[in-house]
């Protein structure tokens, strides 16, 4: 098979069906349970060191 | 030690120069080496003073200084982009404008690429790279990575800024859209990018924060993806070095699909993603309040960017373009709706809960209408890219219209939004100069492209109808110069919508630099941030 046929041959079956669960997987990751409280946490991000950057001490894991 | 070597460097680079100068086979290479010259020489001169001395870069406090030329020259590109946009509405509808004696240079076709330039990657390029290099610090409360590389990120795009102005002036073109620079400037940008990646990348890595805020993610992905569309879009070879001439190494129908390829990924990269990026950021700020929905902000940067990169086919509908492509173009298009859709309301509904700040603040009124143009013109994008009404659009000035209801209404607006709320902080002033400038600044501004607007509305949809109008032996009733004609009115009311946007961002540029001048300081000077060591 030449390269194009294959590589669009490629592109609209595997490639599609992975990116499509990819896709589906990063929902599935959102919503997993506990997100909700972690994401308030990150939400909260531009609220925190706006004068100046984090001392180690003030950094979390 | 590096000091050395920086200058065996820049002394290389203006000799080289000076011979392209004089081997020089067109007039934009000849000036553009002139100007490689002086500027590598300067920078010789500069290096060779400050032998000896080390910039400290103390970790405990943000690298500001960049940021705040970065929005200084926002201010400034804007306006010049706006200015030259006014310019050519006019030469549109007053031929008379292109003057005998500015032929070649200063004609419509000449200063048409130069408006979009600055505007895009002028104005637009700026707001990114200051905003960025502001957000990816407070999110990740670490100082920027790289001493002073993000130094050398600014200057540098102000040069390929300069180069690529001066170019299409001097008709140093490729004539591919939002792509034009020539061979060496896209080999410069290229370099500068790649520091640009480094230094934001670099800040990412070492963040204080566990998490990596969901702006970083649109501004990463606006920088990693343009990296990548920049390079596939200007693989061309040189006809010598010594002029600017370039041979792309696609043909034929492949280039045209690589260039839209480009074209669409660089408004849904440079012009979405990125100032998306400044939504997330200076929304939530400005409001006082999180962003609505978290969850909703990470499905729509992955639906955002896993559905934007397909949707280029749609600028070749009717081509030679096999169908299966632009169908496929044209149905990730209509796809994108809900990604864009469900990122506007995430932004709108951020002020769920503090919708009075919309009598008061006239700074959060800017960043609403802009997210209301977002929704608006991520509508009529999906719309456009279906096959039948693109058959109508196409070539009109309808696709003008939509352009500039996303460039002035999304980009424009957000960005004077975060302007307004950048230039207090880092300026260290307790407000701004004058709500009340800033109200003129928003009227002017909203009623400005609302004419812009629907006037290319009203004129696209009349020469789209005129063009394929025909009697009943099926000729074409109207020449082009028909359509010309009829066109007028609406081309000066465009004219005048663009002369009301600039009013507003002159009123904005005045506001801003009295608040820097006048408003009262939070701290006695600037100076007493900086810890005397």
């Amino acid at each position: 098979m030449e390269t194009y046929s294959f590589l669009r041959e490629f592109a609209d079956s595997w490639m599609l069906l992975f990116l499509f669960v990819f896709f589906l997987g990063i929902v599935a990751w959102v919503f997993r349970p506990g997100s909700t409280k972690e994401y308030h946490d990150t939400a909260d991000i531009p609220f925190r060191h706006d004068d100046k950057p984090a001392t180690d001490k003030e950094a979390r894991p | 030690m590096v000091n050395y070597f920086k200058l065996i460097v820049l002394g290389l680079i203006t000799l080289f120069a000076m011979m392209a100068a004089n081997f020089a086979r067109d007039l934009a290479y000849m000036v553009h080496a002139w100007i490689i010259m002086a500027v590598s020489f300067g920078l010789f001169i500069w290096t060779l003073r400050g032998m000896g001395q080390t910039t400290v870069h103390p970790q405990d406090e943000y690298m500001d200084g960049v940021v705040r030329y970065g929005v200084v020259a926002t201010a400034f590109w804007g306006v010049v982009g706006f200015l030259v946009g006014v310019v050519i509405a006019f030469q549109l509808a007053f031929p008379v404008l292109n003057f005998e004696w500015a032929q070649g240079f200063a004609n419509f076709g000449r200063l048409r690429p130069l408006h979009t330039s600055a505007v895009i990657f002028a104005f637009g390029g700026n707001a990114l790279l200051a905003t960025s290099f502001y957000v990816v610090q407070r999110t990740s409360a670490a100082r920027l990575w790289g001493g002073n590389l993000a130094w050398f990120v600014f200057w540098g795009y102000q040069l390929f800024i300069v180069l690529a102005a001066t170019g299409y002036l001097l008709g140093g073109t490729q004539s591919k859209e939002y792509a034009e620079p020539e061979w060496y400037v896209d080999l410069w940008l290229t370099v500068v990018w790649v520091a640009y990646l480094a230094v934001f990348l670099g800040t990412i890595i070492k963040r204080k924060e566990p998490h990596i805020y969901v702006a970083n993610w649109f501004y990463l992905s606006f920088i990693v993806t343009v990296a990548m569309l920049h390079v596939v879009n200007n693989l061309t070879i040189p006809v010598s070095i010594w002029g600017s001439k370039s041979v792309i190494v696609w043909a034929g129908v492949q280039d045209a699909m690589v260039q839209w390829w480009y074209g669409h990924n660089a408004v849904g990269f440079f012009l979405t993603a990125g100032f998306l990026g400044m939504m997330y950021y200076f929304i939530p700020k400005q409001a006082e309040r999180p962003v609505f929905s978290y969850k909703l902000s990470i499905i729509h940067f992955w639906a955002l960017i896993f559905l934007y990169i397909w949707a280029g086919p749609h600028h070749l509908h009717y081509t030679a373009l096999p169908d299966w492509a632009s169908t496929l173009g044209m149905v990730f298009s209509i796809i994108l709706w809900m990604p864009s859709w469900g990122g506007m309301i995430n932004g709108l509904m951020t002020l769920s809960g503090a919708w009075d700040k919309l009598r008061t603040d006239p700074v959060i009124r800017m960043m609403v209408i802009s997210v209301g143009f977002y929704g608006m013109s991520t509508f009529e994008g999906p719309m456009m890219s279906i096959r039948a009404v693109n058959s109508l659009s196409h070539y009109t000035d309808w696709t003008i219209g939509h352009v500039h209801s996303g460039a002035l209404g999304w980009n424009g607006m957000i960005t004077f939004g975060a302007l307004y709320f950048l230039t207090p902080v880092l300026w260290k002033r307790e407000r701004l100069y004058s709500l009340q400038l800033v109200s003129w600044h928003f009227w002017l501004a909203t009623i400005g492209i609302v004419l812009y607007a629907a006037s290319m509305w009203v004129t696209g949809i009349m020469e789209g109808l005129m063009w394929r109008e025909v009697d009943a032996n099926g000729f074409l009733v109207n020449s082009f110069a028909d359509t010309v004609a009829a066109k007028f009115p609406m081309y000066v009311v465009r004219g005048l919508g663009g002369v009301m946007f600039l009013a507003g961002a002159l009123i904005m540029c005045y506001n801003l630099w009295m608040t820097v001048r006048k408003s009262p300081a939070k701290e006695a000077s600037l100076s007493v941030a900086v810890p005397a060591e």
